[in-house]
């Protein structure tokens, strides 16, 4: 098992003439965590890893790793493995030659470099492809070769910049389990790079959400879901519909209707989040435990494995909800032009401070 | 003619729709190639003239040319030029090429403009403005200064080749290098350069070529005994005119036409 290290983050800015590529970004990494950064495109993901990785030398700001301060060290000093989008493998060298360059760069001993290459390249399930050349394999195993050469020589962090973005959807979703799962195996400190939000939800254990170079909210994928911070973080991760709420007597309010709230109400204004999937369509307003929203029903459309149906309120509000293609619900759903009752648990009812932090500075 | 009616590549044209377009450009090649390939001939001529075609066939004026001292010196002080020039212009303009891929500097672009200047400025421009700056510095007449002033006509040419092999090339293969652990020069040369390699090799050669083919130059600044062969030559035209050119002719042509074969063969191995 690889000793992972921790990387402390503090006040990194980089600016690009006008653009604020980083804004006084503070980010602690646990050791051996799997931590994603997601944003937008141009949001400044790529930016912080090369200041990590050190090609990116910030304009102030300090990062450590461990105790160390690596601000002043060059790349080649950071023992930190590496993998491009691109995979970036040396087409003029072997698959073997590929992985051990690291190891040969380290004076390690001739036997040792192809024991450890060996077993890096089974590791990565590419056993006995080591002669291959690099232009004799497919995308997912060269893919496969990038994560081993970034890992064979034991570095306690790995970097990732949306590594699978290459890759059709099936083997993504193959490789977002196999990436997760060698994470597991070598307890090694990542930091992962993707504007992919169903990506950074399903493998890491920490989601750090950036934009306009600035970290938004840095949590656990159920509770950045559950809990956005900002508007921006709501809609930039699943669906929601924001609906500004009012205030009364301690009471928050929507169109007249007193919301029953799951957990501390924020200060100043807020909206209520409506994701698609939290709404159900109720029969009548007798179950105490839903806020329910009286609509009337526009479009219903298919989308195979679900249906969505999109409704106006009261309030002229437009919502979506979203429910499985299943035969039951299927057969209750309203035709269009008809009234219904869209119901959100009460639990599930969570309301968005609206942070005037998500405006571009 | 079945050839004719068969397909050009995967396109439904066939060779027979496309016979004019060969015609055409075989002729475009022959009238490029002719006037150089027909001082060959008269090469092996007998008679005290150059003349074509010959009458009687000899090697005579090859022997005159491999006989004689003055021939010879003069083709060695080319050739020493010529590989001179290339040990300073390659490196020079691999680093001018690598700098400029690398840097996202605003000023790049112009910096290449400015590097590629010799080639588009007039020859005899760069000539009359060598000289005066060497009578100043004393370098006029040396094979320093000619290499120097070689080097300066050959870095555009090969600074263009190396470049466009650059183009092709990954950036992130030595961003990756370094941090597996390499520091920035080893990245260089363990990765980048093996990748750009027959480009650099193009460029060499190509910078032998412009070398070892300049003469406006090397009449302004040399003379006496840095007298290059082609300066020789030019010379030797305005006294007498004897088939001993043509038969140096036909060696230039054959060296000059091996270097730019071989900078093709290089120049198409780089693969991207
Ligand atoms: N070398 C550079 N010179 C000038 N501006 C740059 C440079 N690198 C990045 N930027 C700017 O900094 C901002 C952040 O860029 P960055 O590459 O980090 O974004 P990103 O989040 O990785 O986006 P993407 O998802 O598109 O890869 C962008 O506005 C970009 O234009
Ligand atoms: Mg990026």
């Amino acid at each position: 098992m690889i000793k992972a290290l921790p990387i402390h983050i503090q006040q990194v800015v980089k600016t690009y003439g006008r653009i604020h590529a980083l804004d006084h970004v503070d980010l602690e990494i646990k050791s051996g965590e799997f931590l994603t950064l997601l944003g937008p495109s141009g949001s400044g993901k790529t930016t912080l890893l090369m200041v990590l990785a050190g090609f990116t030398r910030p304009d102030s700001g300090s990062v450590r790793f461990g105790d160390r301060e690596v601000i002043r060290t060059p790349p080649h000093k950071r023992d930190v493995g590496m993998v491009f989008q691109n995979y970036a493998l040396f087409p003029h060298m072997t698959v073997a030659g590929n992985i051990g360059f690291p190891l040969r760069l380290r004076g390690v001993q001739k036997d040792d470099i192809h024991q450890r290459v060996e077993h890096a390249l089974s590791t990565v399930q590419l056993d006995g492809l080591g002669d291959r050349r690099i232009d004799q394999l497919s995308g997912g195993q060269k893919q496969r070769v990038a994560l081993a050469r970034a890992i064979v020589f034991e570095p306690r962090i790995l970097l990732m910049d949306e590594p699978l973005s290459a890759l059709d959807k099936k083997l993504r979703d193959h490789m977002q389990i196999e990436l997760r799962r060698l994470h597991e195996k070598l307890g090694i400190t990542t930091v992962y790079v993707t504007h992919d939000q169903r990506e950074a939800l399903t493998m890491s254990d920490r989601v750090a959400v950036i934009n306009h170079g600035r970290l938004i909210q840095c949590d656990s994928p159920r509770t950045i879901y559950d809990y956005p911070a900002s508007p921006f973080v709501a809609n930039f991760i699943g669906e929601s519909t924001l609906i500004p709420v009012k205030r009364s007597n301690g009471n928050v309010v929507l169109d007249g209707q007193v919301l029953k709230v799951s957990g501390a109400v924020p200060d100043g204004r807020c909206s209520l989040m409506l994701r698609p999937e939290r709404l159900t369509i109720l029969p009548d307003r007798r179950n105490p435990d839903y806020n329910v929203f009286p609509g009337v029903v526009e479009e219903v459309v298919f989308q195979g494995e679900s249906f969505v149906a999109y409704a106006v309120l009261e309030s002229g509000t437009h919502v979506s909800m979203r429910g499985i293609s299943q035969r039951e619900t299927v057969a209750s759903l309203p035709s269009r032009g008809k009234a219904v009752l869209l119901g959100l648990h009460w639990e599930e009812t969570v309301l968005i401070p609206e942070a005037n932090e998500d405006a571009p500075g | 003619m079945n050839w004719l009616s068969r397909p050009v590549s995967d396109i439904q044209i066939t060779h027979g729709s496309r016979l004019w377009l060969y015609i055409v450009s075989g002729l475009i090649m022959m009238f490029l190639v002719v006037p150089t390939l027909i001082v060959i001939p008269m090469s092996f001529s007998d008679s005290q003239y150059l003349e074509f075609p010959p009458r009687v066939w000899s090697v005579r004026w090859y022997d005159n040319y491999f006989g004689s001292p003055e021939w010879m010196t003069a083709t060695w002080v080319s050739v020493r030029a010529a590989l001179l020039t290339v040990v300073v212009t390659t490196p020079v303009a691999t680093l001018a090429a690598y700098g400029l891929s690398v840097s996202n500097l605003k000023a790049s672009r112009w910096i290449f403009i400015l590097l590629i200047t010799p080639m588009m400025v007039p020859v005899i421009l760069i000539a009359i403005g060598i000289f005066f700056a060497y009578a100043k510095l004393n370098l006029n007449n040396s094979m320093f200064g000619l290499v120097l002033a070689h080097s300066v006509l050959a870095l555009p040419m090969c600074l263009i080749v190396i470049s466009a092999g650059l183009k092709s090339y990954d950036m992130n293969q030595e961003l990756v290098a370094r941090s597996l652990g390499a520091s920035r020069v080893k990245a260089f040369l363990v990765i980048t350069l093996p990748q750009i390699r027959f480009s650099v090799i193009s460029g060499a050669l190509l910078a032998f070529v412009v070398s070892f083919d300049e003469v406006i130059v090397a009449l302004f600044i040399t003379g006496g005994e840095i007298s290059t062969i082609t300066r020789s030559m030019f010379l030797a035209l305005r006294d007498q005119i004897d088939p001993t050119i043509a038969s140096i002719s036909t060696v230039l042509i054959m060296v000059t036409t091996l270097a730019l074969v071989l900078t093709q063969v290089f120049g198409q191995s780089d693969s991207p």
